[in-house]
């Protein structure tokens, strides 16, 4: 069955069976490939996608579910002139990825945070990641990048 | 202050802009025209006698292209180890084969014996259900010293002893050890074990097998932290491809912790199996897939032993392991408990003698192998666990026990007992750099403030040492090494002037991209943004040995640099040619050449020029070009050091630990890009309270993996960890490599177990609750109270 949706302001559509993920659908029927999957468990968090405004994980919906749906992935959040957006500039800045695995879904991830709460603290910041797993980062450098993106100094970052 | 973009400063990464963007080339990114889709069939008993598979209704399922087993992969070689250990007795150690796929039996859970491969991956999922096997499950072999006690159930049928080899470092010392024990005022003893990692890279691996039927050529798109070492592995061991049809490309990798040096099954069974489609062979690992299949980490079980005088003087240290390789020896599997661990056993201290016996043990599961820091993590759990148990033993504060057994910077070069020769290093300089950093002062208050609201607070010392920048080839390759373990860099200026610098060193994570330019802009005076770092591509870097072992800028950084060197001097002879001035009377700064003492000048652009443009040459004497290639083998490890302190509460009623600070005073030597050293340690430290407090790989008795996704597998998440301190300031640089650079990868995965755990002893101690003497990693809250309450 063809399934459309709006992804990152553009209608799309591709071929799908009824067990396609929105992953699968991203990945491979329209060649979105920012969007990784690191696990079968919906654990890690590598594929957090926005629909509707709302992250989820893309690895646990099936594409048909959300047809018709405003779909915007990594390759929807720099900036028009094509810059990278606060957050990615953040991420840069603060050393906020390391191997760029699990990126993707932490962009989306702190985005839908700062949306939902644009001034978190420290210890919202951590307890709203623990859906993404990073294992290179320590974390440290994200959390120090999500607060700047917030336009928090780094005097809210506690051990610094 | 360092030039911007240059060595030193804390320059941002170039590769994030493409991480940021969506637009990372992972394996599993690419797709070739017309490519399959493999779905491997793996065991799901631990040991099992394979009596037969029928595979006939699986063949006739919709899409299947080919369905191949172990049989068609019985003729081709085993994947090597690459190290030869001996025996205390002389005997080799014993090496089965380590086949494709499994065939005669299977040997852990996971262990592939048949791969589909169909028009899609879902529909060689469904044939791989369609394929019936008669195993005949046979007993499992799990706990290492029930294989050695009762070897009549035998992982390999011709492995008598389920034993590997039984190593002792240095065998020559052994007596004189036994003797200093023997004599020892007192011994302290500890037995504990270094339990079994998992290293998840969050990228899971992926290969794909692309076979040329016009050419003859091969290609491999894998996830591979070292394309030269799986290409050799491949062709030379494997598949007996030549070297020069097989191109190996691992693309931008997502993670790798030591668990994508290792050439698998997999990649040589896409290549088999694209060359008989005549078709691309893709396939992608799923999480589940890679708990079973990715090499594990650590799994030791150690006594040790350290003999003391009263006042605390170290007298000598005794150890003995039982190491888990798991069912098949992968490819540093050997070296790992032996090499990387046993020579590590002095530590920082000037212990005059030290005995290590490793016995290496076959089990029924997934393969043993390198995991962040390999060895190195092992060695210093067991060193700064024991003597946190003697300082408590003896009466002494755990920081001047060290300090007063720490070797001192007049005694190096230091030629240890377990053979290594550290060229410098200050270990009294972190340790008093972490004093400084921690407010010793104010612990007590602390304690008190924390037990006011009932919880127990405690602090952990760690000081470590590591030998890396692996490695010296001439001393491996005394050691048993199969391969060298040099580096390489070819920098070509291209004609107009910018460059390209093509090194054997893999980046996963570690920002070679951003570092390496670092380097080169430098060495040469050409702004960083105007130099290109290319990797990863066997067709295009020379023979590299890639990334591991904190080895990438000891080892491949003083490749360039001795590349870079070259072509100043080659420069120079350009520019004398152009300035009509004698070679040596030019100078090379700043970015131009110039002839001493006049303000004749050419610029690095105008030389390069000149190099592609070379009218009036004489060629006899100077050739057109400006490219240089360079290898560099190092003469010796290098040896970062450092002190770490982690401050805990636990809660008593509970058994919950909470890390309150954790800090690190490291020596690393020189540090190039400051802002990813410091990176680079948060993420080894957040691997290590980690193995401290969380993970843990587990098998039942019947060698089922309990712990085979996220949901089983406790993986450290943002609001288990604490902000981590790091101080890299007491550099004592390196002495032989021309950056004065140690390495800093593993450091954090090396250092902060034991200061954890170490953190837990205290609070408990000072609670009152003095009889807990060790509780094995993880410390899980259930396995703390049960400490308590024991």
């Amino acid at each position: 069955m063809k399934v459309t949706m709006t992804v990152n302001g553009k209608a799309m559509s591709a071929e799908t069976e009824g067990r396609t993920l929105l992953s699968s659908f991203l990945r491979d029927g329209l060649g979105l490939t920012g969007t990784h999957v690191g696990c079968d468990t919906t654990q890690c968090g590598a594929c957090v996608v926005h629909v509707d405004g709302k992250p989820v994980k893309s690895c646990t919906v099936l594409a048909q579910d959300v047809a018709g749906a405003e779909v915007r992935t990594i390759e929807g959040m720099a900036n028009k002139d094509g810059s990278l957006s606060v957050i990615q500039q953040a991420f840069q800045d603060h050393h906020g990825l390391q191997c760029g695995f699990c990126t993707p879904g932490m962009v989306m991830s702190s985005a839908a945070l700062l949306a939902e709460n644009p001034t978190p603290t420290e210890a919202e910041v951590r307890a709203y990641l623990e859906g993404n797993i990073c294992r290179c980062t320590g974390y440290h450098n994200i959390v120090k990048a999500v607060m700047a993106a917030s336009g928090q100094g780094e005097q809210q970052l506690a051990a610094e | 202050m360092p030039k911007d973009g240059g060595i030193g400063a804390s320059t941002k990464r170039r590769e994030d802009i493409r991480f940021l963007t969506g637009k990372g080339r992972y394996t599993a990114d690419i797709n070739l025209r017309g490519q399959a889709f493999a779905c491997f069939l793996r065991s799901d008993v631990a040991h099992g006698r394979i009596n037969g598979i029928d595979t006939s209704a699986a063949a006739e399922m919709p899409g299947v292209l080919a369905i191949l087993t172990g049989e068609d992969f019985k003729e081709v070689g085993g994947n090597p180890t690459g190290w030869l250990v001996q025996s205390r007795n002389g005997e080799t150690m014993k090496e089965p084969k380590r086949p494709v796929l499994a065939h005669g039996k299977v040997r852990h859970v996971g262990d592939a014996y048949a791969m589909v491969i169909a028009e899609t991956f879902e529909q060689a999922q469904d044939a791989c259900d369609a394929i019936t096997a008669d195993i005949e499950e046979l007993p499992a072999i799990v706990d290492m010293a029930a294989a050695v006690a009762d070897a009549s159930n035998r992982v390999h049928d011709e492995i008598s002893d389920n034993i590997v080899f039984d190593w002792g470092w240095i065998e020559d010392n052994r007596a004189a050890v036994d003797a200093a024990f023997a004599a020892a005022p007192h011994v302290t003893t500890l037995e504990l074990v270094n339990n079994r990692l998992s290293p998840n890279p969050m990228e899971p691996r992926a290969s794909i097998g692309d076979f040329d039927p016009g050419t003859g050529d091969y290609k491999l798109y894998t996830t591979s932290q070292n394309p030269h070492l799986s290409r050799l592995l491949i062709s030379a061991f494997v598949m007996g491809i030549p070297e020069n049809k097989l191109t190996v490309i691992a693309p931008d990798v997502g993670g790798g912790f030591g668990s994508k040096i290792y050439h698998y099954g997999e990649e040589a069974a896409v290549l088999a199996a694209s060359k008989l489609l005549n078709r691309p062979v893709k396939w992608v690992c799923d999480r589940s897939e890679a708990f079973m299949t990715d090499a594990h980490g650590r799994d030791h079980v150690t006594k040790i032993e350290l003999a003391t005088d009263m006042e605390g003087n170290f007298l000598a240290l005794r150890t003995e392991t039982l190491a888990n390789v798991g069912a098949y020896l992968s490819n540093f599997a050997t070296c790992t408990p032996t090499f990387l661990h046993g020579t590590l056993m002095a530590g920082p201290y000037k212990t005059p003698h030290v005995y290590v016996n490793v016995k290496a043990v076959f089990t029924n599961t997934v393969p043993v192998d390198a995991y962040r820091g390999a060895g190195r993590p092992e060695a210093t759990y067991s060193i700064e666990r024991v003597i946190d148990k003697a300082a408590r033993e003896l009466g002494l504060d755990p920081w001047e026990l060290r300090a007063k057994n720490f070797l001192t910077t007049d005694q190096f070069p230091y030629t240890t007992p377990v053979g290594l020769v550290y060229d410098t290093g200050n270990y009294h300089a972190t340790l008093d750099k972490l004093g400084e950093m921690i407010d010793r002062n104010g612990f007590e208050a602390r304690v008190a403030e924390s037990r006011a609201r009932g919880k127990l607070r405690g602090f952990g010392l760690s000081t470590w040492i590591e030998a890396c920048g692996i490695a010296p080839s001439n001393l491996v390759g005394v050691l048993g090494a199969r391969v060298g373990l040099f580096d390489s860099a070819t920098v070509r200026v291209n004609a107009t002037g910018n460059i390209s610098v093509l090194v054997g060193a893999h980046s996963h994570g570690q920002g070679h991209e951003t570092v390496f330019a670092q380097v080169i802009s430098d060495k040469l005076g050409v702004p960083a943004s105007s130099i290109e770092i290319v990797h990863g591509d066997t067709s295009k870097i020379p023979f590299g040995m890639g990334t591991y072992g904190s080895r990438s800028l000891a080892v491949c950084g003083s490749a360039m640099v001795k590349a870079a060197d070259k072509i100043i001097a080659k420069g120079k002879k350009i520019a004398a040619h152009m300035l009509e001035a004698s070679e040596d009377d030019i100078v090379f700064e700043d970015g131009a050449f110039s002839v001493t003492g006049t303000d004749k000048q050419k610029t690095f652009g105008e030389i390069a020029f000149s190099a592609y443009v070379p009218h009036n040459y004489p060629l006899e004497t100077l050739e057109p070009g400006l490219e240089e290639t360079a290898f560099y083998d190092p003469s010796n490890f290098t040896y970062p050091a450092g002190a770490y302190g982690c401050e805990v509460e636990v809660d008593a009623e509970t058994g919950r630990v909470e890390i309150v600070s954790f800090t690190c005073a490291d020596d690393f030597g020189n540090v190039i890009n400051p802002m990813i050293v410091e990176g680079q340690v948060h993420g080894g430290v957040a691997q290590g309270i980690g193995q401290a407090l969380m993970e843990s790989v587990r098998y039942n008795e019947d060698g089922q993996l309990l712990t085979g996704s996220y949901m089983d597998y406790a993986m450290p998440r943002a609001d288990d960890l604490p902000n981590i301190t790091v101080d890299h300031s007491c550099a004592t640089p390196c002495t032989h490599n021309p950056l004065g650079v140690k390495g800093c990868g593993e450091a954090g995965a090396i250092g902060s177990p034991p200061a954890v755990v170490n953190a837990v002893l205290d609070a408990l101690h000072r609670g009152g609750i003095t009889h807990v003497t060790h509780i094995d990693m993880p410390l899980t809250p259930s396995r703390v109270w049960a400490a308590i309450n024991g």
